[in-house]
């Protein structure tokens, strides 16, 4: 089988799995739903403030549904004792990454939309001029966070306090990631074109080639045992 | 390896004795900042030996999944818990210096910052390795982190300093005046290779126990 079959052989199980259990994809859309209200219980009904914290905001959504989903990539595996199966794919195991990446960034993709959606409508702010522009950069954050994460959830799968670890580990590596896309998002929103920040795009391109890459290269090393 | 560890013990107690006696017997005391100034020569040396230390993990962890020897794993956990240690007396320091000369005991600038994320990501690195039981995938796994939070390094590196810099400009931590009288450089050097001697005695004394700790383990 070549590589992309055997990527998308995994992406397409997760894919299928997740339609039938809808376990991940119902409480992370439900999570997003709390979180939104509890950050307007955090800063109270004033529409400036809200507005001006609108790019914190909504990436702290992101990375907190991040943690949550992607801390969850390879539970199937673990719960069903499936884990030897991963193992026993023939070849290059960067396949299973290059499948647990897709999957996962379909997962976050169709969160993240749906939390932009539900920010929205719940903080009266009219998004559809910023739409493209922030589709980009969400995209471009989006890929850093689930490389990492999906790295690391392989790493953290098979210990005791993986819950706990996983976000200690996840979040001071993407501090770039998280810095760069709340700079860039705060730009969009404020209507400025991209080429405004055109560096902290440039920052965000390298940090997900450099966190693919390492993760193609170091995941081999992960999934031997 | 008994003898080598040794003479390095001597001859970084000697440095920083050496160091101590020139910092605040030769320096001379800084006209604005006064007698808080030699810290410099504590939390300088500090700041570099956890760069070097954070250096040597990314190499020997390299080493490791390349060769798989167990020599190497034990440069990089030793080396990272050195290394953190003086992560945080470089925090610690500058804490102190920072109360009577700005003012704050913290400031979220973009030096302050970029090593406060890295004390944070080794701390990490740290608890990984604490919480797997099986020493071989613990070594593997933490090797893999190893590299990863090494090559994290500029990216954090750059996006901390473009974030304070695109707000506002620099105000406290300006880089240091290019020309620093050669009393106080060479005390600062001395107090680099004294401290870089004591990383060294450190590590080797670390990887000892390490090495130690398998045999017993196995024994």
């Amino acid at each position: 089988m070549s590589f992309a079959r055997r990527a998308w052989a995994v992406t397409w199980k997760d894919v299928l799995v997740e339609r039938r259990s809808k376990e991940t994809l119902n409480a992370l859309v439900f999570f997003a739903l709390l979180l939104l209200f509890a950050f307007q219980f955090a800063l109270g009904p004033d529409r400036d403030r809200l507005a001006q914290a609108m790019p914190g905001l909504l990436w702290l959504g992101f990375i907190l549904s991040g943690l949550l989903g992607l801390g969850r990539t390879f539970v199937t595996e673990r719960e069903n004792d499936c884990w030897e199966a991963l193992l026993l794919t023939p070849g290059d195991k960067s396949a299973v990454y290059v499948g647990k990446l897709a999957g996962n960034l379909l997962l976050m993709f169709t969160v993240e939309a749906l939390l932009i959606a539900l920010f929205a409508v719940f903080f009266n702010v009219d998004l559809s001029a910023a739409l493209p522009a922030l589709t980009l950069v969400v995209a471009l954050g989006t890929v850093g966070l689930a490389a990492v994460g999906t790295l690391f959830a392989a790493m953290t799968a098979n210990i005791r306090a993986r819950e706990l670890l996983f976000p200690i580990l996840l979040l001071p590596v993407q501090v770039p990631v998280l810095l760069g896309t709340v700079k860039a998002t705060e730009a969009v929103l404020a209507g400025e074109p991209l080429a405004a920040v055109a560096q902290w795009l440039k920052l965000l391109v390298a940090a997900d080639l450099i966190y693919v890459v390492s993760g193609l290269l170091t995941f081999d090393f992960i999934l031997e045992g | 390896m008994a003898t080598a560890s040794r003479v390095l013990g001597w001859l970084a107690a000697l440095g920083l004795a050496g160091g101590l006696a020139m910092g605040f017997g030769v320096a001379p005391r800084e006209t604005t900042q006064g007698f808080v100034q030699r810290i410099m020569y504590l939390h300088v040396p500090t700041a570099w030996v956890a760069y070097l230390a954070f250096g040597v993990v990314f190499v020997a962890s390299i080493v490791y999944l390349a060769r798989r020897t167990d020599a190497a794993d034990r440069v990089a956990h030793a080396s990272a818990e050195v290394g953190v240690v003086f992560t945080g007396l470089t925090i610690a320091a500058g804490s102190i210096w920072g109360k009577p000369t700005w003012g704050t005991w913290w400031t979220w600038d973009a030096r302050l910052t970029s090593v406060a994320v890295l004390f944070v990501m080794y701390l990490g690195y740290l608890l990984l390795r604490g919480m797997i039981e099986e020493p071989e995938r613990g070594a593997r796994y933490a090797a893999v982190l190893g590299i990863i939070a090494a090559l994290d390094v500029p990216l954090v590196h750059f996006s901390v300093y473009w974030w304070r810099t695109l707000h506002q400009p620099p105000s406290v931590m300006k880089p240091g005046a290019p020309t620093m009288p050669p009393v106080i450089l060479a005390t600062l050097l001395v107090n680099v290779v004294a401290f870089t001697l004591l990383y060294l005695y450190f590590v080797t004394k670390r990887v000892e126990l390490l090495r130690r700790e398998q045999e017993a383990r196995l024994a």
